[in-house]
């Protein structure tokens, strides 16, 4: 199907997210869409995709001017998207989640639905039980499901929203084979994304958004330098890799061990310097999550003794990590980290560890505002937390921190960001260790681990490698571990190199 | 800003209208002269300083329940137990009051035994539904609904059978109390200034405590996201126990007031409903603290102005209540037809 957008103009309140974006996107065609947070990207997609209406502008599929009212409308239209977060019902089995959604018909007609199923699921390649529980499935394979979903619902342009952001590597190797077969059976794909190298190695064509307009486009062969450019109006670099550790152990963990109903995490022994960067490398699921909630105290190990700073806080709660200088946090940022509803004040008023009784309003605005303004966060103290973008959360949860900490524990903390705020988040991280906090954190993107570890865990169905030394490290080796190949014999004895 | 106001406003009185039209339509219905119906309703609140005095007399445990599930609501708890509560205050109050009216100790001193006793009675019921939430892992919407019945059938088994009165077991309540053990009133009015008087601080008390207070917006962000909150440090389901221990604080002591300054006895509907309309009140008012004593004056007003129409009109007088409950849905209805009619846009 051929899509046309003209002039598309979308404001929220003061924000001008869309700038009379005009494109033309012929059938068959994977177009890339690049561009950081907050530039208009996602609001385009939404547009597209009958979630929010244009102010302005008309959408044409196939010449034809048409007004899509809501997602259920834009199927039928034959616009299907996929989001970031996919949109299923975690409990229930796969082949239901593939039947909701249809619009008609009482009887699902399960036996037939099947059928459909399986062809489609061989087509791509696929290899989806319909009778699992999606809440079984990694976030790749929920992908998988909801791309024959939408297939099955007659979608004819399929957009994608940040689609390889925790996934696997084989898994995206997987996706852009599927997308590639899409494309050639005439499926229209939008890949929406700020990763320049997963569009540079996918799409036929690029566009670039910046503060909502349509600053450029670009086909292969790409060059890197120029869409970088293109995406931040300027050129950016990343940091300098800084020196290694200090000496003084802070954390020390002695063969911990840690389980859950599916994985046990055998006996590992670490130590972690004063100001010291710990990478927790692993596919999604491989217990690296569970870990670092361990060394949280968010979940209790069955093994081994955990001391932080000379105190033995085995078995504690994290309320009493909290206490002793650790903080959490967590990838899911609203779900978990800050309160929907509840302002920037607020939450600095709540994360102040206080026992004064009546709060002072005036006091936690001219906090906030200094902490806003520290921390760079795009947004007021009256703001509430989920009118922020996903960039600005996190520096509003960096925001929360207190100012002296032990050890700092992150679930994926660039996930979902651009460049820019990548970049600036470590920035304000490597600051703390400076101070002398350690950092562990989780991350399934390698370079990051590369480029910000000291030293790094890599965890594989449960097993533990020693600390590798990052400096000596490289991707390849890095990815092969990940992969469960290249490891040693059953050991997880690992001390400071 | 102001005109956002403005159209908030006329949203709101749409909706008071609607629910107007949709009662006179049931009236209609039923074969009633509605204007008639209204006119005795607003008759039956204001025609007289008995009639005022019955709909202060009303609003004050109604404050005490809707300050009440203010609390709760607002950390994410649907404390639909509530009646229950009441029921316990009520039953705790009897029975202090029994056991120490023919000791020597002054009138004054037994009624606040009685209301401490109403206090803890309601906080234990609620701390039940707490316990059965947080350990339990019971939905406290299932678990208040039960604890319900049982308060109920608990009050009836004391009424027909330890404390039912001398000679007869009647289900109408236990013996009267004496009258030195009634709370006191103005001159020649029903109205207890102490009853009112404890309604109006308890509800500016809360209005306080969720509006300037720790421990009101740590409520809020367990109520609203109880993961983030433990992360920030809060320690959650101590928070949402205490909570519960003071919505039924709030609901024991209303429960003490109808015994004291009510009914002066025991009976099986002592609540009144006012359990259930503070929830409503909640739902109507969003949660705001501030709206809580007007809104609340004015469910009183309808609930004692509808006490003339059985007589007058043979009308039931629940006609209150269902013009109470038209009122929530068709404020709850608009709220979110606005809602969508701006965000579409």
């Amino acid at each position: 199907m051929n899509v046309e957008l003209n002039d598309i103009h979308k404001t929220f309140g003061a924000v001008h997210a869309n700038v009379g974006i005009n494109m033309k996107i012929p059938a068959g065609t994977i177009q890339g869409i690049l561009g950081e947070n907050g530039a208009g990207k996602s609001t385009l997609m939404k547009i597209l995709s009958g979630f929010i209406q244009p102010d302005r502008g008309e959408i044409l599929l196939d010449g034809q001017p048409v007004s899509i009212h809501s997602p259920a409308d834009a199927i039928r239209q034959g616009v299907g998207m996929l989001h970031q977060d996919p949109l299923d019902f975690p409990p229930m089995r796969v082949i239901e989640n593939f039947i909701l959604g249809r619009t008609g018909g009482l009887l699902t007609g399960q036996r037939a639905v099947l059928e459909d199923f399986k062809k489609l699921a061989g087509q791509f390649g696929f290899s989806l039980d319909p009778e699992t529980y999606v809440d079984s499935l990694t976030v790749g394979e929920r992908q998988q499901l909801e791309i024959l979903r939408l297939i099955w619902l007659g979608a004819k342009v399929m957009i994608f929203d940040e689609p390889t952001t925790g996934i696997s590597a084989q898994q995206k190797v997987n996706l852009f084979k599927a997308l590639r077969i899409l494309a050639k059976q005439g499926m229209t794909v939008l890949f929406v994304s700020h990763k320049l190298e997963d569009v540079e190695g996918l799409c036929d064509k690029v566009v670039v958004l910046r503060q909502g307009h349509l600053v450029g486009e670009a086909a292969p062969p790409y060059n890197t330098h120029s869409l970088v450019e293109m995406m931040f109006g300027k050129e950016v670099s990343l940091g300098e890799r800084p020196a290694g550790c200090a000496g003084e152990v802070i954390l020390s963990l002695n063969k911990i061990e840690v389980e859950d109903y599916r994985m046990h995490i055998a006996e590992t022994t670490l130590e972690v310097c004063r100001g010291e960067v710990i990478g927790l490398a692993g596919m999604e699921g491989s217990g690296q999550n569970l870990f670092l909630r361990a060394v949280a105290g968010m979940l209790r190990t069955v093994g081994g003794r955990i001391v932080l700073d000379g105190h033995d806080l085995t078995g504690r709660n994290y309320h009493i990590y909290k206490q002793n200088g650790v903080a959490f946090l967590p990838a899911a940022r609203l779900e978990e980290g800050l309160v929907s509803g509840l302002n920037l004040t607020e939450h600095v008023i709540l994360a102040e560890e206080t026992r004064d009784f009546f709060i002072n309003w005036e006091k936690g605005r001219q906090l906030t505002q200094k902490r806003i303004s520290e921390f760079n966060v795009k947004g007021t103290p009256a703001n509430t937390v989920e009118s922020l973008s996903g960039g600005n959360q996190q520096r509003a949860l960096l925001a929360l921190l207190r100012e002296e900490l032990r050890l700092l524990l992150l679930e994926h903390p660039t996930r979902g960001l651009d460049i820019e705020s990548t970049i600036y988040i470590w920035s304000k991280l490597k600051e703390r260790c400076q101070k002398g906090t350690s950092i562990l954190f989780v991350s399934s993107d390698l370079e990051e681990i590369l480029q910000y570890s000291d030293r790094v865990l890599v965890f594989f169905s449960g097993k533990v490698t020693p600390p590798l030394d990052a400096a000596t490290l490289t991707t390849e080796k890095l990815g092969e571990l990940i992969g469960g190949k290249g490891w040693p014999e059953p050991t997880n004895e690992g001390k400071p190199s | 800003m102001k005109k956002n106001t403005w159209l908030n406003f006329s949203f709101q009185l749409g909706a008071v209208v609607l629910a107007l039209l949709f009662t006179t339509a049931v009236l209609l219905m039923a074969g009633a002269p509605p204007l008639q119906a209204y006119l005795l309703i607003i008759k039956g609140t204001f025609s007289s300083i008995a009639n005022i005095s019955n709909v202060l007399t009303a609003w004050a445990p109604l404050l005490l329940t809707t300050s009440g599930v203010l609390i709760t609501f607002s950390a994410g708890l649907w404390n639909i137990g509530i009646e229950g509560q009441i029921m316990a205050g009520a039953i705790f109050t009897t029975g202090a009051l029994r056991l120490l009216q023919n000791s020597p100790m002054s009138p004054g001193w037994i009624l606040a035994i009685g209301f401490l006793a109403g206090v803890v009675g309601g906080a234990l019921w609620a701390a039940l539904a707490g316990v059965l939430k947080t350990f339990g892992g019971v939905n406290e919407i299932f678990g208040g609904l039960g604890l319900n019945f049982v308060a109920t059938a608990f009050a009836l088994y004391l009424i027909i059978g330890p404390w039912k009165r001398p000679g007869i077991a009647s289900t109408s309540g236990t013996l009267i109390f004496p009258n030195k053990l009634w709370l006191p009133t103005l001159p020649k009015i029903a109205l207890s200034p102490w009853a009112l008087g404890v309604g109006i601080l308890v509800v500016i008390l809360v209005y306080f405590l969720l509006r300037g207070t720790h421990f009101g917006l740590r409520l809020k962000a367990v109520g609203k996201n109880s993961k983030a909150a433990f992360l920030m440090g809060v320690p959650t389901w101590q928070y949402s126990m205490f909570a519960f221990l003071l919505c039924g604080a709030f609901a024991g002591l209303a429960g003490a007031i109808q015994v004291t300054s009510v009914y002066h006895r025991l009976t099986p509907a002592i609540s009144s409903g006012y359990g259930f309309l503070a929830l409503m009140i909640a739902m109507l008012i969003n949660y705001q603290a501030l709206w809580a004593a007007p809104v609340a004056l004015f469910f009183a007003a309808l609930n004692i102005g509808g006490i003339q129409l059985p007589i007058v009109l043979k009308l039931d007088s629940s006609l209150s209540g269902v013009l109470q409950g038209i009122l929530v849905l068709f404020v709850l209805l608009v709220e979110g037809a606005r809602q969508r009619l701006f965000k579409k846009r």
